[in-house]
C-alpha cells in the first residue's frame, strides 16, 4: 500500500529541507529537530482550534436538526458556520468575574488546568504514518494520564467557586471521572494485548492490510465499552451529572463567565475530540484504509472516521435522559468493570488457545492426570 | 451560618443548606426549595412560595364579572381555556343562565384541547427536567398547531379571553373543524414517537420508576387531585363524577393507575391525552349550527348569593367560588388552585430523595407558580 500522498508527503519535504538547511548552516542537529517539533505543535494547535469551533457549530446543528429546529443561520452567511466564532468574540468581551469569597487563584487557574491536558493528548495520535508529533512507546497511556487531569480542574473550579451547586457538581464528577477511568483503560487493555505495543501507530499496523479487520470487529465489546466509558470520561449525556443543567444550574462551571468559561467549553469539545480520535485509532484502523481507498489521504480517512463517532455521541447526547448519581456508580462499578475484566480474561484465553493451542492441550492434560 | 446548618446527619456530621430557587432553571418559576442535604440525600425541605404573588382575589374584587374572565387567563397561564371555563361557569351559576348548545360543545372542544397543550407542556418540562432535552422541543411542536387553532378562534396565543357570560367571544372559523381533525391524526401518530424516545427509555424509566410514591392515603390527606390523585389509584375526575357543562354526553374513560410514582403519574397524563383526542372528535360532531351566546344583560349584576363551581382542569381540580352582593363587581372570589393544592405534598415527599430526584418529583407534580402563587 503506497500511502504517502497529499499531507504526509508535504511534511517529509519540508522536515528533509529543514535537515538540509540546518546542517548546511553547519548547525547541529538539534535545532532541526526542534524547530519540526514547534511547527508541528503550531499546526497542530490551529488544526484543534479550527476542529473545535466547527465541532460546536456542528454539535448545534445536529441538536437543531434532531429537534427538528434549524440552529445557527444568519452568522457568516451560509448555515451559520462563523456563530462560534462570533460567540467566542462575545465571550472575549464579556466581563470576568470572580466571586468575592471565591479561592482567586485557584479559581483563576482552573480553566488552564483543565485546558491544556486536553490538548497534550493529541501528541501521539498518528494523523498518518508519519504525520505523528512524538511516536511515543507509552503512547495510550499519556492520553489516559492526560484526560484524567481534567477532574483535578473541575474540582479545582468547583471547590473554589465557593457555591454550593458547583461544589456539588466538582465532588460528583471526582466521583464519576474516577470510576469511569478504569474501564476506559480496561476496555483498550484488550487492544493493547492484541497489538502486543502501547503505541498509537503499531495498533494502526495491526489493523491495515490483508488479511487483518478493525478491531471493532474482533473487540466488540471492547469498543462498546470504550464508547460508553468515553461518553462518561468527557461529561456528556446521559453521563453529564457534574453539570447537570436541570439540577445543578451549570454544575462546576456555573461561577465561570467571560474566556475562563471559554476553556471549559473549549476543553470540553477537545477531550471529545480527543476521545473520538482514539476510538478511531485504535478500534476502526485509524489513517489506514481497504486498498481501493488508498489514494485517499490518511488524515482524512482518519477525520471521517473521528467524527462518524463525534456524530454518535451527538445522537446519544440529545436522545437519552440523564442518569441519577447513584445509578451512574452503579452501572460503572458494578456493570462495565465487571465486563471490561470479562472480556480482557476471553481475550487472554483466546490467545493463548490460538498460540499455543498443543502446549495448553498438554498442560490441560497433565493436569488433570494429576486429579485423576 | 444560619440555624438551618446546625441540622446533624444520623453519624453526627454536618449538613449542608441548599437555597435551591426562586432562580434556578428547573423549578418551574419562582418556587424556593431549602434543602438540607446530607451529601446528595435530602433530609428536610423547606418549599417556599409567593414569589408571584399578584394578589388576584384581591384584585377580582375590584374587576366587573366579565373583566374576571379575562384575568383567570393570568392564573394558570399554561391553560387558559380551562380557567376561562371555572369562572364563566360560577357567573352563570350566579345569574341563573345558561350558554346554547352550540356554545356548549365549543366550550368543551377548547378546554379539551388546552388540556393536550397543557400534557405536551408537561411532558416537555418532565423530559427536560430529567435530562432529555429533545423531548421539550416536540413537546412545543406539537403545542404549536393548537396554539394556532386558539389563536384563529380568540386572536391571542397565550391569553385567550375567549369565554364569555353566557357563551364564547366569536364563532369558530369555516376550517377550524377540519383543523382541528388533522391535529387529531397528527397527534396520535406523534405519541407513538414520543413512547418510543421518552416512556419507553431505559434511563427514563430508571429516573422515575418508584421515585416520589404517594400513597393513596396521602393523596387523601393532602387532598390532592387531578392526575396526581389518579396515578395514585384514586379513580375521581369532576368531569365523570360531578358533571358539568356537556361533558355527560361523552364516552370517554378516565384512566387510572396504581404505583403513585413519577412514572405513573407521567404515564397517566399520557393516556388521559388520548382521551381527551378522543373527546374533541366527538364533540366536533356534535356540533351543529346556532347561537354562541345566551342572553345576557350589558351588565352583569347578578342577585346577591354564592356560587361554587368545580372544574377538572389539566392539573386537577379547579372550583372557584364566588359572593355577589348585587354589585356590578362580585364580593369575594375565591379560586381553588389545584397547583397550590397538590404542592403542598412536597414537603413529605421529597426527604430521603436525592437531589437528582426532586426536580423529577417536583416536575411530575406539574405546578404552574402563577396558579400556585395567584
Amino acid at each position: 500500500m503506497n500511502l504517502s500522498y497529499g499531507l504526509e508527503r508535504l511534511w517529509l519535504w519540508l522536515v528533509g529541507l529543514l535537515e538540509k538547511l540546518i546542517s548546511w548552516l553547519g548547525l547541529p542537529y538539534i535545532f532541526a529537530y526542534t524547530l519540526e517539533k514547534i511547527i508541528f505543535a503550531v499546526a497542530l494547535l490551529v488544526f484543534i482550534s479550527v476542529s473545535v469551533l466547527y465541532l460546536i457549530w456542528l454539535e448545534r446543528k445536529v441538536s437543531a436538526h434532531m429537534q427538528s429546529r434549524l440552529g445557527p443561520m444568519h452568522v457568516g452567511g451560509w448555515r451559520g458556520w462563523a456563530q462560534t466564532i462570533a460567540d467566542m468574540v462575545k465571550l472575549l468581551f464579556k466581563e470576568d468575574i470572580i466571586p468575592a469569597k471565591a479561592d482567586k487563584w485557584v479559581h483563576r487557574i482552573a480553566p488552564l488546568v483543565v485546558f491544556i491536558p486536553s490538548l497534550m493528548g493529541f501528541l501521539v495520535i498518528p494523523f498518518e504514518k508519519n504525520l505523528i508529533a512524538q511516536d511515543l512507546n507509552a503512547g495510550i497511556l499519556l492520553i489516559f494520564a492526560f484526560s484524567s487531569i481534567a477532574v483535578l480542574a473541575i474540582i479545582m473550579g468547583g471547590w473554589a467557586s465557593n457555591n454550593k451547586y458547583t461544589l456539588l457538581g466538582g465532588i460528583r464528577s471526582a466521583a464519576q471521572m474516577i470510576s469511569y477511568e478504569i474501564p476506559l483503560v480496561l476496555s483498550v487493555v484488550s487492544v493493547i494485548m492484541l497489538v502486543g505495543s502501547f503505541k498509537l501507530n503499531d495498533m494502526v499496523a495491526a489493523q491495515s492490510g490483508a488479511g487483518k479487520v478493525w478491531f471493532v470487529f474482533t473487540q466488540p465489546l471492547a469498543f462498546l465499552l470504550y464508547l460508553i466509558a468515553a461518553t462518561a470520561e468527557v461529561n456528556r449525556t446521559p453521563f453529564d451529572i457534574p453539570e447537570a443543567e436541570s439540577e445543578l444550574v451549570s454544575g462546576y462551571n456555573t461561577e465561570y463567565s467571560g474566556l475562563k468559561y471559554g476553556f471549559f467549553m473549549l476543553s470540553e469539545f477537545t477531550n471529545m475530540l480527543i476521545v473520538s480520535l482514539v476510538a478511531a485509532t485504535v478500534f476502526l484502523g485509524g489513517w489506514s484504509a481497504p486498498s481501493w481507498l488508498s489514494r485517499v489521504p490518511g488524515i482524512v480517512i482518519l477525520l471521517v472516521k473521528t467524527y462518524f463517532i463525534v456524530f454518535v455521541l451527538m445522537w446519544i447526547r440529545w436522545t437519552f435522559p440523564r442518569l441519577r448519581v447513584d445509578r451512574l456508580m452503579d452501572f460503572g462499578w458494578k456493570i462495565l468493570i465487571p465486563l471490561a475484566f470479562i472480556n480482557i480474561f476471553v481475550t487472554a484465553l483466546v490467545m493463548a488457545v490460538w498460540r499455543k493451542p498443543t502446549k495448553i492441550l498438554r498442560i490441560i492434560k497433565e493436569r488433570l492426570l494429576v486429579i485423576l | 451560618m444560619t440555624d438551618k446548618n446546625k441540622i446533624l446527619d444520623k453519624d453526627g456530621f454536618e449538613t449542608m443548606y441548599l437555597n435551591m430557587g426562586p432562580q434556578h432553571p428547573s423549578t418551574h418559576g419562582v418556587l424556593r426549595l431549602g434543602l438540607v442535604l446530607d451529601g446528595e440525600v435530602i433530609l428536610k425541605a423547606d418549599p417556599d412560595i409567593g414569589y408571584l404573588h399578584r394578589g388576584m382575589e384581591k384584585l377580582a374584587e375590584r374587576r366587573t364579572y366579565q373583566a374576571n374572565i379575562a384575568m383567570s387567563d393570568r392564573y394558570d397561564y399554561v391553560c387558559s381555556m380551562n380557567n376561562n371555563f371555572a369562572v364563566a361557569l360560577a357567573i352563570e351559576k350566579l345569574l341563573g343562565v345558561e350558554a346554547p348548545k352550540r356554545a356548549q360543545y365549543i366550550r368543551v372542544i377548547m378546554a379539551e384541547l388546552n388540556r393536550v397543550v397543557n400534557h405536551m407542556v408537561f411532558f416537555g418540562f418532565f423530559a427536560m427536567d430529567v435530562g432529555a432535552t429533545t423531548a421539550l422541543m416536540f413537546g412545543f411542536r406539537e403545542r404549536e398547531p393548537v396554539i394556532e387553532l386558539f389563536e384563529s378562534v380568540s386572536g391571542a396565543r397565550l391569553t385567550y379571553n375567549y369565554f364569555r357570560v353566557g357563551g364564547v367571544a366569536r364563532d369558530l372559523p369555516s376550517d377550524f373543524v377540519e383543523k382541528t381533525k388533522v391535529f387529531i391524526k397528527f397527534m396520535r401518530a406523534k405519541l407513538i414517537d414520543y413512547d418510543r424516545l421518552v416512556t419507553d427509555n431505559v434511563i427514563f424509566r430508571d429516573r422515575t420508576v418508584g421515585i416520589g410514591k404517594f400513597s393513596k392515603e396521602d393523596c387523601m390527606s393532602y387532598s390532592l387531585s387531578g392526575p396526581v390523585a389518579r396515578a395514585s389509584g384514586i379513580n375521581y375526575d369532576v368531569r365523570k363524577d360531578d358533571t358539568y357543562s356537556v361533558y355527560n354526553e361523552f364516552d370517554f374513560n378516565v384512566p387510572t393507575l396504581e404505583g403513585g410514582d413519577c412514572f405513573d403519574r407521567y404515564m397517566l397524563r399520557m393516556l388521559e391525552l388520548r382521551e381527551s383526542l378522543k373527546i374533541v372528535e366527538q364533540a366536533l360532531e356534535k356540533l351543529e349550527p346556532g347561537d354562541i351566546m345566551a342572553k345576557v344583560p350589558k351588565v352583569i349584576k347578578p342577585p346577591v348569593g354564592e356560587a361554587y363551581v368545580r372544574t377538572e382542569s389539566p392539573k386537577g381540580e379547579l372550583s372557584v367560588y364566588l359572593v355577589s352582593d348585587g354589585t356590578a363587581n362580585p364580593y369575594r372570589f375565591h379560586l381553588r388552585a389545584p397547583s397550590f393544592i397538590n404542592l403542598q405534598i412536597l414537603q413529605k415527599a421529597l426527604a430521603g430523595f436525592k437531589v437528582a430526584d426532586v426536580i423529577a418529583i417536583l416536575g411530575s407534580i406539574d405546578i404552574v407558580l402563577g396558579e400556585v402563587d395567584r
